[in-house]
């Protein structure tokens, strides 16, 4: 896969440590990053080698979805953008993956500031036993944002951003878990959003929900794609249809070998012509 | 078909049987704490009043009150949780949230369940050769103290890892992702959604601790003091030492005294872990994950 | 636009340095206090040991394990452990005839005869016997069980190893039932189930299949338990006499090991012999009892494995 001439330019001038932004309140709209470039990815938990050689490039400002059979690894690929399966053990990543053409995992990244700007949301919703105001708070507080009214501002913007303000602005103070389910998955969109990242993963994020709190769902992400990069893990074809601009096929054919990117390219047309049969195959629904 | 059902009926006896005999099993258990409880409540009421529970001993412990007792167990379980609770509530961490699974920390969980094992006398032996004589320490609250961390930790360390394991991981996942160190997910998420269950168990422990007589014995605490303990380097008295002393030491003790004293040291040490065990239940019913 | 190199020179690179001396620092500290509990239990071997050295270098060990005298203030001292020993076990002895029949049939009925509310109840009260301190036990068992001894057994003093022995039995029993509770409710409930389908009674699956899984479970409960008894200290010092005599049976008064530190040690001179023969006595203690709770932790262990998931 050959890089585009925009990442080859990053990484000339990669610094060390991590880039990470300095960001207002008002989302940087003229800033464009938040690009993954995937090269010859591999992931490995102990001595079984579940991915190889993942090449992909993820676009900015879109949409992009992993689709796959349950167990090809999509959790894991994804876990690898924000190195959150540093925190497993036993797990080995090769190949590269630049973020703004920062390659990710060299020595001098922290991962904790890698996740500030790459952030995630996972499968069930998993809101802190804490008041609303406190579990968005949570990322901004990390950064080191001590101001009420900064923070103020922060977490209306980002429950805003995430549809929830209308239905929660008078309860900020609320338990966490006395929101429905739905809610409380927009609620941990929120609290992602409110650390600004510039990706934002979603590991199938509304499979746990009912089909209006999916919709409300589906409507965020529409809306969130103009400021964030977004993957999305999903089961769902016609979810994947609907909401991406991009997508990935994984598969792995048999449990002796690991899984390998079949496809990816663009939505509309994976979805109408795809290359590959397989890809064909599992999108109408054959297997997996 | 006959035999059959003679031994069907036979093993049916033999259950009704069993059954009673479990049952008579229960039964003992429970007169067994109704009569402590009952005993002590009917005998220790009587002797208590507020002069008895503010008053200063008097006539040789044959009179009074013991509120110098009373302020001295509460000194030395006050400072035993401050010594205690840190270092527990940390050892508590390091084995849910950091340990790795290897054979070192299969040792420090053999370490923990042996140490709640160790007699509490010989706690009293460790504390006098090492806080006493060796650190010259003295016989005092602190030595005594000291002896009471090394023997409530187990409790704390226990209780605070079981804690830590309610909490489902998922939350600790959604602190990492959002850039926060692992120390800082700890310690902002998880401990304060485990707080219930670590405040209880170290209750629990510390109203052991409150109750044990041994290991004061021979670290610190003293048969009779005129006055309070000024310092945490002064001998001080404490309830059940106090008990020990009335009902062994001093002859010719009403027997009010002695046990409006035992009635003291029951109603605290088991209204405070029944409460903790109590609020405990009811948290883990309240949260669900 | 691309992140400039300086805006990472000023200030995140600075947290980002301060926030791994910090985690660095919580990382030390946390592994050190989980390292703990294993320098505190070498710590109390060592020093019981340290303290211990001078009785075995000027006491010969030969005395001090076939001699069955115990004089230590006499002239001579005379060192001889045996009596303390059996006196321990002799009140063990009796516990154990007390607990593991009651501590054992009331897990029985409490895990598989009684209904939901009932065990609540039941926690409620072994919560309770177990808070009860040591020194509480003793002083009832002086005010209750030693004229009751005296009277029924015609004794002319109701202070035996029988009235420890006694009180020690039921200070163990919250150990022993809760712990074997819990390895009762721990076996499958399938097991239960497959065994009355074939046509066994309750009591027949209970004791054919549910006690057998149960049974290292069990076990442990009753090595605890009888750890427990063999360290108590007050009840039995309160309660046996404290004759450092072997008992010839258990209506005689014995001298435990336990009691014999707590009485003698606040009358030695520190660092003196009778001083570290006490230690002595403590480090056989902490022998014996490391050895139960050892064996116990093991099995325990390894029930725990057997039942996962
Ligand atoms: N922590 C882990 N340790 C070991 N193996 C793992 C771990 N997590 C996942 N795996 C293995 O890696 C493979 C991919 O798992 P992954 O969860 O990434 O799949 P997935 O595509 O997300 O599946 P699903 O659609 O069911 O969520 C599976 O074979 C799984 O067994
Ligand atoms: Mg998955």
């Amino acid at each position: 896969m050959v890089m585009s001439a925009v990442v080859e330019e990053a990484v000339m001038d990669a610094p060390y440590g991590v880039a990470e932004p300095v960001r207002t309140i008002e989302h940087a709209a003229e800033e464009i990053n938040g690009s993954f470039s995937l090269t010859d990815v591999s992931v490995a938990y102990g001595a079984e080698t579940v991915i190889a050689g993942v090449n992909m490039l993820v676009p900015t400002r879109a949409v992009t979805a992993l689709i796959g059979p349950s167990g090809c690894g999509k959790s894991t690929l994804l876990r690898c953008l924000n190195r959150m399966n540093d925190e497993i053990g036993n797990v080995r990543v090769g190949g590269t993956i630049t973020l703004d053409g920062l390659d990710i995992y060299q020595k001098s990244i922290d991962p904790v500031d890698l996740r500030m700007r790459v952030g995630q949301v996972f499968q069930r919703p998993n809101p802190f036993p804490m008041s609303l105001y406190d579990n968005v708070a949570f990322g901004p507080r990390t950064q080191g944002v001590r101001k009420r009214d900064e923070l103020d501002a922060i977490i209306e913007e980002a429950l805003k951003d995430a549809a929830l303000w209308d239905e929660v602005k008078n309860h900020l103070k609320k338990h966490a878990f006395e929101l429905s389910g739905g809610q409380q998955q927009r609620l941990c969109i929120a609290r992602a959003l409110a650390t600004k990242p510039e990706v934002l993963l979603m590991d199938e994020p509304a499979s746990a929900l009912d089909p209006i709190s999916t919709q409300q769902i589906e409507d965020t992400i529409a809306e969130l794609k103009n400021m964030v990069t977004i993957v999305i893990v999903t089961h769902n074809m016609q979810q994947a249809a609907r909401i991406s601009d991009q997508t990935a096929f994984m598969l792995r054919e048999s449990m002796d070998q690991p899984a390998h990117l079949v496809e990816v390219g663009e939505t509309k047309r994976m979805f109408t012509n795809p290359d590959d049969r397989r890809t064909e195959s599992y999108i109408t629904g054959r297997f997996g | 078909m006959s035999t059959r059902t003679r031994r069907a009926n036979t093993a049916r006896t033999i259950e009704a049987f069993m059954k009673l005999v479990t049952g008579a099993c229960v039964a003992l258990v429970v007169l067994t704490a109704v009569f402590i409880l009952g005993k002590i409540v009917v005998s220790g009421l009587p002797g208590i009043s507020l002069d008895f529970i503010f008053a200063k001993p008097a006539m040789g412990m044959r009179a009074g009150g013991i509120f110098p007792i009373i302020v001295g167990t509460l000194m030395l379980v006050t400072l035993t949780a401050l010594l205690v609770l840190p270092l527990g509530i940390m050892a508590g961490i390091y084995l849910a949230e950091y340990a790795p699974k290897n054979l070192l920390t299969r040792i420090v969980r053999l370490s923990i369940a042996n140490m709640a094992g160790v007699p509490s006398i010989v706690y009293g032996l460790f504390g006098l050769a090492v806080f006493v004589l060796l650190m010259q320490i003295g016989k005092s609250m602190l030595a005594s103290a000291l002896t009471l961390t090394c023997l409530t930790l187990p409790v704390v360390i226990t209780s605070t890892e079981e804690a830590l394991r309610q909490i489902p991981s998922d939350i600790r996942q959604a602190a990492l992702a959002l850039g926060a160190t692992r120390w800082r997910a700890i310690y902002k998420v998880v401990l304060p959604a485990a707080a219930p269950g670590i405040v209880t168990g170290s209750i629990l422990g510390l109203s052991r601790a409150a109750g044990e007589t041994a290991p004061i014995l021979v670290t610190g605490a003293a048969f009779f003091l005129p006055t309070l303990p000024d310092s945490v380097f002064s001998q001080y008295m404490s309830l059940p030492y106090h008990l020990y002393v009335l009902a062994t030491q001093v002859p010719n003790v009403p027997p009010e005294v002695t046990w409006g004293t035992a009635f003291v040291l029951v109603a605290g040490v088991s209204i405070v872990s029944m409460f903790a065990a109590g609020w405990r239940s009811v948290q883990r019913r309240k949260v669900k994950w | 636009m691309k992140v400039t190199p300086t805006d990472m020179a000023g200030r995140h690179l600075g947290r980002t340095t301060r926030r791994r001396a910090a985690e660095a620092v919580v990382r030390t500290l946390v592994y050190a206090a989980g390292l703990l509990s294993i320098v505190i239990l070498l710590a109390i071997a060592v020093f019981l040991f340290v303290e211990a050295r001078r009785s075995m270098s000027e006491v010969s060990l030969g005395t001090m394990l076939t001699s069955t005298q115990w004089f230590p203030t006499g002239t001579p001292k005379i060192f001889g452990f045996l009596p303390l020993i059996a006196g321990s076990l002799m009140v063990t002895a009796v516990a154990l005839v007390v607990f593991v029949p009651i501590g054992i049939g009331a897990a029985v009925y409490i895990s598989e005869f009684s209904a939901g509310w009932f065990k609540e109840g039941m926690k409620t009260v072994i919560e309770f016997m177990a808070a009860v301190p040591s020194v509480v036990y003793g002083f009832l068992g002086v005010a209750v069980l030693i004229p009751w001894v005296k009277e029924t057994f015609h004794l002319t003093s109701g202070m035996t190893a029988l009235t420890g022995g006694l009180v020690l039995g039921i200070m163990s029993l919250p150990t022993v039932i809760s712990i074997s509770e819990d390895a009762l409710h721990a076996v499958p409930d399938a097991l239960r189930q497959g065994s009355l389908a074939l046509g066994n009674t309750r009591w027949q699956t209970i004791y054919k299949v549910v006690v057998p899984s149960a049974s290292s479970g069990i076990f442990a409960g009753v090595m605890l338990g009888l750890g427990r008894a063999i360290g108590e200290t007050m009840a039995v010092l309160m309660l046996t006499g404290n004759a450092a005599v072997i008992p010839g049976s258990v209506f005689e008064s014995v001298r435990t090991m336990t009691g014999t530190i707590a009485a003698e040690m606040g009358e030695v001179v520190f660092g003196g012999l009778h001083y570290s023969v006490l230690f002595s006595v403590g480090l056989v203690l902490f022998a014996i009892t490391f050895a139960i709770n050892l064996a116990a932790d093991l099995v325990l262990e390894r029930q725990r494995k057997r039942w996962r998931r």
